[in-house]
């Protein structure tokens, strides 16, 4: 007689399945499908935050052809993570840390940084990363997983210093697989230090699509390992983005622990501005689905039906934004050269004999 | 009778052939690393394999280089021949554990009982604005700790030849290419990027270095595009009279003495050029053997061209004010000789 086997494992994975579904508030037509959960958002909050979607777009479009131009260096498109990006930035306080990754310039402005200096950042000039005294956040990172554990440093310090701000950070589908996500989603567990964790998954790391990052059904369900919540939410959805980031701010606000939180979004266009063609590892269908998707039409159809949305709206941010956009553009044309001898300066507090020769050296070079 | 068709390839091309060959000649060969499938490698290092050999021998791996080195260790131990593709060679401070206390020492400590038959390819190099942590070679990074062959090749020739060497090596090997000698179409265009390479298979030894113009004024020493400046700077400083000896070290680890020890007795005169760190890199190792074994060839002081104690800007000018080129090697070289 064959005997039971101790564990029912296909029972097991797919308990583990149910346990994280994807939370939608508004479908891909405008419509609420999830009353109960509605956020608390008066009108004037709701249209703000479309507004910021919409500042995002353009900002995007204008920094694309910005790059064409060779006005700006290193760009990763945000176009289709607009919900993801803005949405859940919506919830945070100004006193909250950002950790943001490349992609997350559009947050890292809404924090507090000029557009300027992101431009500056993006050319590599190092007054880009010159913050503002009261900009709670760090230059954006581009080592895979590497700001995981270090805003799980920074939420640890918070809750070391009493701190009532939390801290948050980005990675993505991708960046989901590096070993660092794991160990600072674990240490924060273990000292249930205040942060929230966003995992952006977009379909793709660079050509790599999501199946090859992980047999794990959702991204979310790496919480668990942790000890902590793991959502998956619709992240083309602003509504459900922001509902579940506020959720999981007060949550950790409260002392109770991270949370992290996966969206489910897409990016539109290619994966930077430094020759990638997705047309070779991605098929039309993909974009045709998830273009259906967008987040700006569906938040468009809800508030216009609210009464609270007019072409002649959107046109009026449109136009303030690419006026800004200009602005900053000038504005980043007109900082000061840099100088090898200033980097050599700021790499230690009082040089070495070695240094200071290469400063004299470069010194002497620079002022002929 | 049939005369023999020149081809040239660009340095992916001549790379992916040679991965190709070897894995039509031993089944036991195999590539992982980030998008190294349909993409093809971000540097072009696999272009094409993917077709050919399928995803499962072209394995496009997460985003984890500790799992996919280590992964290759494992693999290797069994007799595997693993090729890992590290997309930039910045990236290995997420996985030098596995590199430098595993990759390198388990031969060692198994007391040569378990070979690690592998190859730890990876992308180097600036000059095409890519900043601090996308644009460092970190030769001597890599050369400095035991256990490992670091090779750096120049041309589309070498680079063939040498990666059909290092996946036959029974020894892990970091084999290291220059993002702009892999003559891609976004990049620079260098006429180093594309050369001739014959369609056979052969291969090229590790561990030599080669002449690249014999002279006897001054003896100038470069790997990769510090190589390819001086081929400019030699023909330059020839029209200026000064016959120079350019020698492409290729390989690192092991480090050619002989060749570079044999030309400073014929010159008298020395000018390491590195795309490295000043301080504690190549360039310091190779004028500290020479002032230990060819002191008394020298005829004036031993001068180097590296990069200065900074990380790599992206500033483009300021990227191209650091680097070294052809200008800088001439006017060293000039001064040299007339010390
Ligand atoms: C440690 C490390 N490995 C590899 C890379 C190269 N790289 C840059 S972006 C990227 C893909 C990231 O994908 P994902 O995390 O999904 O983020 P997305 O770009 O889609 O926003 C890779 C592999 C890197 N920057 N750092
Ligand atoms: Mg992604």
């Amino acid at each position: 007689m064959a005997k039971k086997q101790p564990v029912d494992f296909e029972a097991l994975m797919s308990s583990l399945e149910a346990l994280y579904p994807m939370v939608q508030i508004l479908d891909k037509d405008g419509n609420i499908v999830n009353e109960d959960i509605m956020p608390d958002l008066s009108d004037d909050q709701l249209v703000e935050l479309m507004e910021r979607m919409v500042w995002s777009r353009i900002l995007h479009e204008r920094s694309m052809a910005l790059a064409r131009q060779g006005r700006l260096g290193f760009y990763a498109p945000t176009a289709g993570q607009e919900a993801s990006q803005l949405a859940s930035h919506f919830a945070f306080e100004k006193k909250d840390w950002l950790y943001p990754g490349y992609r997350d310039i559009p947050q890292l402005i809404q924090h507090g940084l000029k557009v300027s200096q992101a431009f500056l950042w993006s050319r590599g000039h190092v007054e880009g990363n010159n913050y503002p005294e009261d900009l709670n956040a760090v230059p954006p990172q581009i080592i895979i997983g590497a700001q995981y554990i270090q805003a799980m440093g920074n939420a640890v310090g918070q809750k070391l210093n009493k701190s009532d701000a939390v801290t948050f950070t980005y990675t993505g589908d991708g960046g989901s697989s590096q070993g660092d996500v794991y160990e600072g989603m674990n240490f924060a567990g273990r000292y249930k230090a205040p942060i929230v964790f966003f995992i952006q998954n977009n379909g793709y790391a660079i050509s790599t699509p999501r199946e090859k990052q992980s047999a794990a059904k959702a991204l979310a369900q790496k919480a668990a390992a942790a000890g902590i919540p793991g959502v998956q939410v619709d992240g083309m959805d602003p509504l459900a983005v922001y509902a579940v980031t506020k959720q999981a701010r007060d949550w950790a606000a409260a002392g109770n622990g991270p949370v992290l939180i996966e969206t489910i979004t897409s990016r539109f266009g290619p994966h930077s501005t430094s020759g990638d063609d997705p047309t070779r590892y991605r098929s039309q269908e993909s974009f045709d689905y998830w273009e259906q998707r967008d987040p700006l039409v569906r938040f468009r159809k809800f508030l216009t039906t609210k009464g609270l949305w007019t072409e002649e709206k959107e046109e009026e941010i449109i136009e303030k934004t690419m006026e800004e956009i200009k602005e900053a553009a000038k504005e980043a044309d007109q900082a000061p050269k840099q100088k090898i001898s200033n980097f050599l300066k700021s790499m230690f507090n009082e040089p070495g004999q070695n240094i200071q020769e290469q400063i004299a050296k470069y010194e002497a070079k620079e002022s002929k | 009778m049939e005369t023999e068709k020149k081809r040239s390839l660009t340095g992916n091309k001549a790379m992916s052939e040679a991965i190709r060959s070897e894995m039509e000649r031993d089944e036991n060969v195999f590539v992982l690393g980030e998008d190294i499938g349909e993409y093809g490698g971000i540097f072009g290092s696999t272009e094409g394999l993917i077709k050919q050999f399928g995803p499962e021998r072209i394995m496009d791996t997460p985003i984890s280089e500790t799992g996919f080195i280590g992964a290759a260790i494992g693999a290797a131990s069994e007799g595997m021949r693993p090729i890992a593709e590290l997309m930039f060679v910045d990236f290995f401070g997420v996985t030098m554990d596995q590199i430098y206390n595993h990759m390198a020492k388990i031969p060692y400590m198994s007391g040569g009982n378990v070979k690690l038959p592998m190859v730890l390819m990876t992308a180097v190099g600036g000059g095409y604005n890519d900043a601090a942590q996308h644009s460092q070679t970190l030769y001597a990074t890599f050369a400095h700790l035991p256990g490992m062959k670091v090779v750096a090749p120049t041309t589309p020739y070498d680079l063939k030849g040498m990666m059909i060497s290092a996946i036959r090596d029974d020894n892990p090997v970091v084999f290291m290419f220059h993002k702009t000698l892999q003559g891609l179409g976004w990049m620079d265009q260098l006429d180093t990027s594309i050369g001739q390479v014959p369609e056979e298979t052969y291969s090229v030894p590790l561990g030599k270095a080669k002449v690249i113009k014999e002279g006897t004024d001054v003896t100038i020493v470069g790997l990769q595009m510090t190589t390819h400046f001086g081929m400019h700077a030699v023909k330059e400083l020839e029209e200026n009279g000064i016959n120079a000896e350019l020698i492409d070290l290729r390989s690192i680890v092991p480090l050619d003495k002989e060749t570079i020890l044999r030309s400073v007795k014929k010159t008298g005169r020395l000018l390491i050029v590195d795309e490295d760190y000043k301080s504690f890199g190549i360039s310091a190792e190779i004028a500290a053997i020479v002032a230990e074994e060819g002191l008394y060839d020298l005829e004036a002081p031993i001068k180097r061209l590296a990069i200065p104690d900074v990380p790599i800007p992206y500033s483009r000018p300021l990227e191209q004010y650091i680097l070294p080129n052809a200008e800088k090697i001439v006017q060293a070289a000039t001064e040299l000789a007339n010390e």
